[in-house]
């Protein structure tokens, strides 16, 4: 179970603390799924979980000011008796006394955004699904050839970090060398990060460690990386059949996902990269609709 | 598989020239062997691997090793562990 603390949140999307700014920062966040109280507001109080955000915008503000407040009081005090983890103003909208005195009375922290409330909502749960997102760290190397995110895996000293050497010194990207962390940010996408200490660095046996941003420059690197394709290294074994023509795709399952994935032989004298390159490009022509393998069977299919 | 829980006691922790030596050792085995400080892991094999561990004095790691060779790489790495880690030669 993975948590994000208010004050990171905060500084993120700029928040304005209105009310309990003091305590609020320690507050830790467990879900991305974030809730408009509207039907709360006016009594309705089954099913609510209370672990959410809670954001509030025109709508119900402006139906919080048809209220007597009296009955604002009492609808606010049911509301945050719950013990949500912090509401989140919209719009910059102006705060009844009433919910000033409730937030107090139950510790909630009251936050305040410019932003319009739909807007801020979808940015908040898309913050909220990467920083909750389950997550695993993988030994390999992560690199982005012709847009496509490519994970190479493989056993220590096959080559994959001089594979990535060769693959940035062809115009692509470094994203992580070594260890990979891989977040599922939703149920189609794996996102690939480096560990930030040891951020495009790499390790060449022989040289010893490199700093690929500054050797490279900018333009060699990236942050993060969506991975599309698995490409696992190993040594050439002997009596092992290798796909030869690669009319079926084989996955590899990445925390639940499965993504399309290549066993690659590596034999001394093998150029890697050309060949990382080119199951980028094979990978990214099967996306758009053209398989190579299906289409030479085709032509020789009609001659039966 | 062994598993073995290492508290560090060496003031540097396992920085640069303790973890190149670290994983020269490691590199030696056939075993696979793995270096966790809580929920991180990295291959004890690999240099910047086991650096982003970030595994400094009071750290307890656990080192898990598997394969054929493995209870020797254990006792050697677990002893290179708890040494001064070549800091004083």
């Amino acid at each position: 179970m993975f948590t994000v603390k208010l004050s990171e949140l905060m500084k993120e999307f700029q928040l304005e603390a209105i009310c309990g700014g003091e305590t609020a920062g320690d507050i830790e966040i467990t879900t991305s799924d974030v809730n408009r109280p509207g039907l709360q507001l006016s009594g309705y109080m089954e099913y609510f979980g209370s672990d959410r955000i809670q954001i509030i915008g025109k709508v119900e503000m402006t139906y919080l000011a048809s209220l007597s407040p009296q009955d604002r009081h009492k609808r606010l005090d049911e509301f945050f008796r719950t013990g949500f983890p912090c509401i989140v103003v919209a719009r910059e909208l102006e705060i009844f006394e009433e919910m000033m005195q409730v937030s107090k009375k139950y510790d909630i922290p009251i936050l305040r955004t410019n932003d319009i409330t739909s807007r801020f909502m979808s940015g908040l749960i898309r913050y909220l699904n990467v920083m909750l997102a389950p997550r695993i760290s993988e030994h390999g190397v992560l690199v982005e050839v012709y847009g496509e995110g490519v994970l190479i895996l493989g056993e220590s000293g096959v080559g994959k970090s001089e594979t990535a050497l060769e693959l940035v010194k062809r115009g692509h990207r470094l994203i992580a060398d070594d260890i990979v962390e891989i977040r599922r940010v939703s149920d189609r996408t794996l996102l690939g990060s480096a560990p930030e200490n040891i951020r495009h660095f790499i390790e060449i046996r022989g040289i010893g460690i490199l700093d690929v941003k500054n050797l490279y420059g900018m333009g060699s690197v990236k942050l993060q990386e969506n991975i599309n394709l698995v490409i696992m290294l190993e040594l050439w074994k002997e009596h092992k059949i290798y796909d030869r023509l690669g009319l079926e795709d084989q996955f590899t399952d990445i925390l639940g996902i499965s993504v399309p994935s290549l066993v690659i032989p590596v034999r001394p004298g093998r150029n890697l990269a050309i060949i990382v390159e080119v199951a980028a490009m094979n990978h990214r022509q099967k996306k758009m609709g053209y398989n190579a393998a299906r289409a030479i069977s085709e032509r020789f299919l009609k001659f039966d | 598989m062994l598993i073995k829980e290492i508290t560090i006691t060496n003031p540097q922790g396992l920085q640069s020239k303790s973890a190149a030596l670290f994983i020269q050792k490691a590199s030696g085995y056939k075993a696979s062997i793995w270096i966790a400080n809580g929920e991180r892991k990295a291959n004890g094999k690999s240099l910047l691997g086991v650096l982003s561990l970030g595994i400094g004095k009071g750290t307890v790691v656990s080192l898990q090793v598997e394969g054929e060779d493995e209870a020797e790489a254990a006792s050697e790495l677990e002893s290179y562990l708890l040494s001064d880690m070549g800091e004083n030669n």
